[in-house]
């Protein structure tokens, strides 16, 4: 474990990043928000700016120190640069006898991501186990995904929509960083407490000055990361959620939900881990021209779920419904893991505050009962 | 006996399509986006034949048409019987813009006593022959397709005669400015500034421009697929407005739209 002194290390940090060739991409202030942008130099970064997030609702406060990362999470994840919102899949011209698909330029994508929060690593991961895992894998999806180094940053103060010690996601990193920092701040001293994960983020390291970590240092990162565990605003509860929403289908809260929800997408769109696009193929007048381009989709529109001469999904219920349970029940049966990290973004970003956490805990409330449960309590009964 | 001369054939001549642009109560805004297409104008006219646009040329090819673009909305009975005249002489009827969809701006007038405006507005008001309502043109005569907007976005336009060249459905989305908003990358302006925005239940064509300039949407796109205004409204009371001002949130250019219309009538009598 080892420490890293002061801000000018940082700064030598950003710079050893960008003479290896990285982009870096991290936390900036924009407007009114944090935004995850190009860095050059550590003024680019949120210095002593903070955040509060409650459902429907952002702003941001000054912190009274230094802290460079002393925010949550900026309103838009790291998504966008892995699968961007809107990305041309490929290019073609009409020729005599059919068409010639245009060459490509060649681009090559080598990002570093600073501040990557461990609910955004998961987000990340989890999208990894959906492009790139399995018998397909995205070809756009890997190009950017290839060269890309993680510099996370443990978060230690959690915000009002955050849960994700209930989906163990956080809020300190375990794995799937190259680099992962604890930010400090003491009287006299900022500083950090970093750890490595990889042969990349050991390079990247050794090329900073930093020395061993002490005891007291280690200790007061531990304080801090214990601490923050108890900061989280939100909290679910996660025992035997596939079963519990596969079982309540018909539950009345649904269409409670749909009174208040604007089937506007903003939930999916912010949220680290949807995926959903459509692809469309577009000509020029003269129709000598065609690209097909990929653009982020939602399952709250209606044309997203046109299939074969109709709608599948009419109403907002069923379109909450499908989000939700895709979300949290089904995404376990296609993939292994939750598609929910935690971030609390769905909450702080709906434009009316619908809180999943709040949702689930309001179809435990009147949910059909566990078939098993009850088989068991009839068991217990006869003996 | 005559000895037939073989004939030589005439060189194949591209039939183009005849294109003609028609305007009713409106600002001429969304017909000039069409002269606005300065690239793509000439690939237009290499495509279509311009038969009818009097914004743009004085020559006027007889109809019948293939393709017409209809703005502006029903004031006149002159206006209602004319297009009539319109639809029988075209093949494909477009109406572009929020007057020609919606009724526009003008519709302000069906919340009130059109008479007492003309008394108030017109020296002599019986000169006026009006009608009592702004009304979009689908109220009238069958219509293939509404091209949304106050004013219409150019490349959707470009797409949506690019669409019937091709005899293909037009790729306009009809979900939520919000889903361009997030993809352009703004910061939403009702979650971080309070402000109140359309963009939750309007419908996407001008790329999210007003959020990315600090301001809420105006709703120039009319009401998205699957309204949920009352909820929307709900959460603008609660952020602090009056009835008043959600009211007039929801009465603007596309005010008589039917979602919109319906949620302005709510918060007036509630």
């Amino acid at each position: 474990m080892i420490a890293i002194n002061d801000r000018e290390s940082f700064t030598i940090l950003l710079k050893v990043l960008q003479e290896k060739g990285y982009t870096v991409i991290g936390p900036t202030v924009q407007g009114q928000a944090i935004v995850y942008d190009k860095i050059d130099s550590i003024q680019d970064l949120p210095v002593g700016c903070g955040d509060e997030h409650r459902p429907g609702g952002y702003s941001l406060r000054k912190r009274g120190d230094g802290a460079l990362f002393g925010y949550v999470v900026g309103p838009a994840s790291f998504k966008k640069f892995l699968f961007p919102p809107s990305q041309k899949l490929w290019q073609a011209k009409r020729t005599k006898d059919g068409f010639d698909v245009q060459k490509e330029k060649k681009e090559r994508f080598k990002m570093a991501f600073l501040g990557v929060r461990p609910c955004e690593i998961q987000g990340i991961m989890v999208q990894v186990q959906v492009f790139l895992k399995g018998n397909y894998v995205d070809s756009h999806y890997q190009k950017r995904r290839k060269d890309n180094l993680i510099i996370a940053v443990n978060c230690s103060e959690p915000g009002g929509t955050c849960f994700c010690t209930s989906m163990h996601t956080g809020p300190s990193a375990k794995a799937g960083f190259d680099l992962c920092l604890t930010e400090i701040i003491e009287e006299k001293r900022h500083y950090f407490v970093a750890e490595t994960g990889s042969p990349g983020g050991e390079v990247i390291l050794k090329e900073v000055p930093h020395c061993e970590a002490s005891a007291s240092e280690l200790k007061h990162r531990d304080q801090i990361m214990d601490k923050a565990e108890n900061l989280m605003g939100r909290t679910m509860d996660t025992s035997g959620i596939k079963e519990l929403l596969y079982r309540n289908r018909d539950h009345p809260q649904w269409e409670k939900i749909a009174q208040r929800c604007l089937s506007c997408a903003n939930c999916t769109m912010v949220c680290p881990t949807c995926f959903c696009s459509h692809v469309t193929e577009g000509t020029d007048l003269t129709a000598q021209d065609v690209q097909r381009v990929r653009s982020w989709d939602s399952c709250f529109t209606s044309d997203f779920s046109y299939i074969h001469g109709r709608h599948v999904r009419h109403s907002t219920s069923a379109r909450y419904r499908q989000w939700m349970t895709h979300k949290l029940a089904s995404w376990i049966d296609q993939f292994g893991m939750s598609g929910c990290v935690g971030c609390g973004r769905c909450i702080t970003w709906c434009p009316v505050g619908i809180d999943i956490t709040e949702e689930v805990r309001n179809i435990r409330l009147g949910s059909v009962p566990n078939p098993n449960d009850s088989a068991k309590g009839v068991h217990d009964e006869n003996d | 006996m005559v000895i037939k001369k073989k004939q030589k054939s005439l060189p194949h001549k591209k039939y183009k399509p005849k294109l003609a642009v028609f305007k009713f109560a409106s600002c001429d805004g969304c017909q000039l986006s069409l002269l606005d297409c300065e690239d793509e104008l000439l690939a237009v006219t290499g495509e279509i034949e311009i038969a009818h646009f009097l914004e743009a040329s004085r020559r006027v090819l007889d109809g019948p048409y293939d393709l017409s673009l209809v703005e502006g909305s029903i004031t006149t009975p002159h206006d209602a019987k004319r297009i009539r005249d319109v639809r029988k002489i075209s093949r494909t009827l477009v109406t572009i813009g929020a007057c020609a969809t919606a009724g526009g701006i003008q519709a302000l007038r069906n919340f009130k006593d059109v008479k007492e405006f003309v008394s108030l507005v017109y020296a002599r008001p019986q000169y006026i022959s009006t009608l009592a309502t702004s009304t979009p043109i689908v109220e009238h005569v069958p219509v293939d397709f509404e091209l949304r907007g106050c004013p219409i976005n150019k490349s959707q336009l470009v797409e949506t005669i690019s669409a019937f060249l091709q005899g293909r459905k037009p790729q306009t989305p009809t979900s939520s400015v919000c889903m361009e908003c997030k993809r352009r990358g703004t910061v939403c302006v009702m979650v971080a500034q309070q402000m109140a925005c359309m963009g939750p239940v309007t419908q996407d064509g001008c790329g999210a421009i007003c959020p990315a300039y600090n301001r809420g949407c105006y709703g120039c796109f009319g009401p998205k697929e699957t309204t949920n205004t009352e909820s929307l409204a709900k959460w603008f009371l609660e952020m602090g407005m009056k009835k008043e001002e959600v009211m007039r949130t929801f009465r603007g250019f596309n005010g008589y739209a039917p979602e919109f219309r319906q949620e302005s009538e709510r918060q007036e009598m509630g």
